[in-house]
């Protein structure tokens, strides 16, 4: 055996921070103080937006603002927004129940039996083509087929559309989560004598739902602000309307598109404050939907 | 058989031939157990029967021709060079080989005389008797009592739930340090625990055969020494088949080993073959072949 001794010649390692070359230090300085600047100007937008709605449009939120009708006439003062409240939510809420059960198990049927197979292949091609068709070319389709053979507009038209833009949001994101569950999780199941079904149901899926979580919420929160569709084949009406299939409703996006460009005072401050309802909405039903996902999420530690 | 003499006791080192000497430590198990492995009755009866057994991979014919015996009650240790196809081998056991796309087997993999790969054999219940414990710990994102309970909730198997978590945690030499924590999540675990966490969730569905795929390999010697102990506890109830790649753990755990290597046929296409099996004494004192005495010597592999 050897002993391990000190070379007494060795010069000692220089560790303090100073040792580094001046250049080095210059460098680590500029390439950090761009990344914080990225980050304040990618945030000035975000804080601009959120201040100007709040200041513009605070001032309008009331409880009868919340629940009144809308005013007909775009001089008079007064009134709410309840019916276009009471459409957004209907018509999202429809959109959601019809695109997300929809779009999960497609996603399931691409990662966990289609994989790469021709008709999975396919599938996955059309929605990422699908998520990038215009939100105004779906509200033409679907007021082209919905609204045209039916000859009404209706809020579940709109949830229709709303769906379509949905949908391939929803598959892909939730591909995307499914991917990540690790094989070996579902090898595990498997080689305990579970059927496929039940692996995807009972292991898959959960290491999976707060990712599916956040994908569904993405997709609500861009179908809550769409407007074309919803112009297009909702309208617009005045009085509260919560029937999906009867009569013409209206969506807090299609509220603030047609009174924004009034000339009228009480119309535009009408339609801040339906701008600032709208941003709370999607932020409550993201908080919602975070906490209902960390309920469901399997904790790590 | 002549013990070198200048070896201490508990080095089991012999003269294989002229040729050689095999310098291989060949421990012998603590627990009164004269040589490797656990006792196990001298004729043991048949649970597992290979018959000229190829596995392919596409047109890729990985394993060819391997022909063997897995005895009740005993442990059987698949060792070779990476790339040999002993994992392979393993996996066609409990059809887990299924979920690779192009797998195939040929030949007859027979369990109490019945071909697992009949086609009226359901692979859900051939999973279902012969379990598995894999190379890397997969506990599911879950906690350590829904893990343990998995398999049993996914068999229907009806009973105390409580009893039986605690009955496989405790053959799984684990319940002492996780029954206070039941509820907290399988990954908080440590690698060892989490191995015998696996290993609890196989034996809680009450396999007849236990497979592990080199189940020591990501952990440090104190846990693989635990999961050495315990598999030699659970050869009273269980048949255990292991690939490992580290020679001593065959030599410690195990009644019976066969040597798989990699061999270039005449059209240079590598294939995985059983050059020796016998009983593992045998094997690592004096095998009957120049190639299993080469690997087991460190000449190559």
């Amino acid at each position: 055996m050897t002993t391990v001794t000190r070379d007494a010649r060795a010069v000692p390692a220089d560790l303090r921070a100073g040792s580094i070359s001046t250049r080095r230090r210059i460098t680590d300085y500029i390439a950090k103080s761009l990344m914080v600047l990225a980050l304040l100007i990618a945030l000035v937008p975000l804080g601009l937006v959120t201040a100007y709605v709040i200041s513009k449009g605070a001032h309008m939120i009331s409880w009868n603002f919340l629940t009144g009708r809308i005013p007909r006439q775009q001089t008079t003062a007064g009134g709410g927004i309840g019916p276009a409240i009471i459409g957004t939510l209907i018509t999202t809420a429809a959109a959601s129940a019809l695109a997300i059960p929809l779009g999960v198990l497609g996603a399931i049927y691409l990662n966990e039996y289609g994989k790469q197979g021709p008709l999975a292949r396919t599938i996955r091609t059309m929605t990422d083509v699908m998520t990038g068709v215009p939100s105004i070319v779906m509200g033409l389709f679907i007021y082209l087929t919905v609204v045209t053979l039916t000859e009404k507009r209706t809020a579940f038209a709109g949830a229709l559309a709303l769906a379509c833009l949905m949908l391939p949001v929803v598959i892909r994101t939730t591909e995307e989560m499914l991917r990540l569950v690790p094989d070996e999780l579902r090898q595990a199941s498997l080689a305990l004598g579970a059927r496929k079904w039940r692996t995807t149901l009972t292991v898959v899926i959960p290491a999976a739902i707060s990712g599916i979580m956040s994908g569904a919420l993405l997709a609500i929160a861009r179908a809550a602000g769409e407007t074309a569709p919803i112009v297009l084949v909702v309208g617009i009406t005045y009085r509260p309307n919560w029937s999906l299939f009867n009569g013409g409703n209206t969506a807090l996006p299609a509220l603030i598109y047609n009174n924004a460009s009034s000339p009228y005072e009480p119309a535009v401050n009408l339609a801040w404050g339906a701008a600032l309802t709208l941003v709370a909405i999607v932020l409550i039903a993201t908080l919602i939907g975070r906490f209902i996902a960390s309920r469901y999420a399997i904790k790590e530690r | 058989m002549p013990d070198d003499d200048s070896n201490p006791p508990e080095v089991n080192m012999t003269n294989v031939s002229d040729r050689q000497q095999i310098n291989v430590a060949v421990p012998t198990v603590g627990r009164g157990g004269a040589g490797a492995g656990p006792p196990a009755p001298s004729a043991p009866q048949v649970v597992l029967e290979l018959s000229n057994v190829s596995v392919f991979y596409g047109n890729y014919e990985a394993v060819r021709g391997t022909t063997m015996t897995i005895g009740k009650n005993q442990i059987t240790a698949l060792i070779g060079p990476s790339g040999c196809g002993k994992s392979t081998v393993l996996r066609s056991l409990n059809r887990m080989n299924d979920l690779i796309p192009g797998a195939r087997v040929a030949g007859r993999v027979a369990f109490h005389g019945t071909d697992l790969y009949a086609p009226e054999v359901d692979p859900i219940q051939v999973r279902r008797r012969i379990g598995m414990v894999f190379q890397k710990p997969n506990p599911f994102p879950k906690s350590i009592y829904d893990n343990v309970a998995y398999g049993l909730r996914i068999n229907n198997i009806k009973g105390n739930m409580d009893d039986m978590v605690e009955q496989a945690l405790r053959g799984a030499a684990l319940w002492d340090e996780v029954k206070d924590k039941l509820k907290q999540s399988g990954l908080a675990l440590s690698g060892g625990q989490q191995q015998r966490l696996c290993i609890a969730r196989t034996i809680a569905v009450k396999p007849e055969v236990i497979l592990m795929d080199e189940p020591c390999s990501a952990l440090d010697p104190i846990a693989t020494s635990k999961i050495e102990d315990l598999m030699y506890e659970l050869a009273f109830d269980y048949t255990i088949a292991i690939v490992t790649h580290n020679m001593q753990q065959a030599a410690r755990v195990s009644n019976k080993t066969a040597f798989f290597t990699a061999e270039v046929d005449e059209n240079g296409v590598r294939h995985g073959r059983l050059v020796e099996y016998d009983d593992t004494p045998r094997i690592f004192t004096n095998p009957r072949e120049k190639r299993t005495e080469d690997y087991i010597t460190g000449r190559f592999g």
